[in-house]
């Protein structure tokens, strides 16, 4: 039976019942600030970007929610099922569901504090040993022959870097040695690699790599021997390993820091078949514009001679020659015809004077010329003619036939 | 200048610096017509071979222990 209670026993609503709860776990400073570690489950971010999941251990479970803005900071951590962590928050009640769940600002990987205290020392010493030292860096070969390749070779990196030398530069020849990238037999199976890759295949350039994962999964690239033997590989080594935001010791000792597997596939072959294609294309030319001009050059010379020989063919000459004798002839024609001219003017010079001497002309202003009949004689004295001879009288016209008294 | 070698024998390195001394001998050098011509054939020769190795290089990927690495794709 029911006893009557003493006092009367208080009711509450469902809403007054949570919010007693609410107020109850909020009120509890350490609750409020408070740190808790365990396995991640039930990850979810649905595209509201806020993070949800459920913390829990071997003996309980613990909702969690990551608002949009904190979660942003997490940037390239994979989380995933599993992962151990620590979160930062405070407890709160989620009255719809009755539910209390922690309202998480702060969340890494278990360990990660005590991870970065031995990553720190570690740089420290083998930095002042000059593992990283610049002039240590050797140059990466513009233009490989032999690329070593040092990874999974089940991972994503292998194929992506694969792809990257297919596309680039097929030429090359590229040896795989696998290695584990995780876990605790990596570092000694990649030293191993390195070792073998160098001794027996002689590469140009080693490509130490690995995908993204978390601090724990890319550890063995801050392994102390795997960094010695970067640094001492006979070829020079580019590291690619994780994100463009991880940075492992390996980075530091290598002779080219890659932020990706891809990248650096890219930086091994600095000089791609297209680009060769182009230079082979460019001497191409230079040889066909070579040969053109020794031809072009030849038929110049050629020209030459063929137009000096022409200058001097007997053919010429003969055109010459009769161009000569026409000129002659011209000349002569018109030497003959000026001393024509010059003898016609001299003539009529003398015809003139001749005319002037003529003794005719005289009788034309009334003189007579006498001569006698018998032989004759032109007189010029009267006795030479007694009286009795017969006489010509030539007048200006006519003549008169006398007898002297 | 020339190496003995064939050329359809010379990797692209060497088939390349054999055609960039062709080019460089055709241009420097005085040379009879019919050398000239023998320069040039064999300069085309090698720009053949040269291209045709670059456009049918295919990647050659073994693994260390001598195997042919077969990709899974």
């Amino acid at each position: 039976m029911n006893q009557m209670p003493l006092f009367e026993t208080p009711r509450l609503s469902v809403s007054e019942f949570t919010r007693r709860i609410r107020r109850l776990l909020e009120g509890d400073k350490a609750l409020q600030d408070v740190w808790v570690q365990g396995e991640l489950s039930n990850v979810s971010r649905p595209t509201s970007g806020h993070l949800y999941f459920t913390l829990k251990d071997a003996g309980a479970s613990l909702r969690c929610v990551m608002w949009r803005s904190e979660a942003a900071r997490l940037g390239a951590l994979s989380l995933r099922d599993g992962l151990f962590v620590e979160t930062h928050g405070k407890v709160t009640v989620y009255e719809p569901n009755g539910q209390y769940q922690l309202i998480v600002d702060v969340l890494r990987p278990a360990g990660e504090g005590a991870l970065y205290a031995e990553f720190l020392r570690l740089k420290a010493l083998l930095e002042a040993e000059g593992l990283f030292d610049p002039t240590r860096k050797r140059p990466i070969p513009p233009f490989p022959r032999k690329i070593g390749l040092v990874t999974s070779p089940t991972g994503a990196a292998l194929r992506d870097m694969l792809n990257v030398l297919r596309r680039r530069l097929p030429l090359v020849e590229v040896m795989l040695a696998p290695s584990p990238v995780q876990g605790e037999e990596a570092p000694a199976a990649l030293v191993m690699a390195l070792k073998k890759l160098n001794e027996q295949f002689g590469p140009d350039v080693i490509l130490l790599a690995r995908g993204g994962g978390s601090i724990e999964d890319l550890w063995a690239f801050n392994d102390e021997q795997v960094v010695r033997a970067v640094a001492a590989s006979t070829a020079p080594v580019i590291s690619g390993v994780g994100h463009e935001t991880d940075f492992t010791l390996v980075d530091f000792a290598a002779d080219l820091r890659a932020p990706t597997p891809t990248a650096a596939a890219e930086l091994a072959t600095p000089i791609t078949r297209e680009e060769l294609l182009a230079a082979l294309e460019t001497n191409h030319q230079r040889l066909q514009e070579r040969m053109t001009r020794q031809i072009a050059e030849r038929r110049q010379a050629l020209h030459t001679l063929q137009s000096t020989l022409k200058f001097y063919a007997p053919a010429r000459r003969l055109m010459t020659e009769q161009q000569r004798l026409d000129d002659l002839t011209h000349r002569l024609t018109r030497g003959l015809t000026a001393h024509f001219a010059l003898e016609t003017t001299r003539l009529n010079g003398w015809r003139d004077r001749l005319e002037t001497l003529n003794p005719l002309s005289i009788l034309r202003r009334g003189y007579a010329v006498v001569s006698r009949v018998e032989d004759g004689r032109i007189l010029l004295r009267a006795q030479e003619a007694p009286p009795g001879s017969n006489l010509h009288v030539q007048l200006a016209e006519g003549r008169l036939t006398v007898e002297v008294k | 200048m020339t190496t003995s070698k064939p050329i359809e024998e010379m990797t692209y390195e060497e088939a390349f610096a054999a055609l960039q001394a062709v080019v460089t001998a055709l241009e420097s050098e005085s040379h009879s017509l019919e050398e000239a011509l023998a320069l040039y054939e064999r300069g085309q020769a090698l720009v053949r071979h040269s291209a045709a190795l670059l456009q049918q290089a295919e990647l050659r990927v073994r693994q260390l222990n001598g195997t042919v690495f077969a990709e899974e794709s």
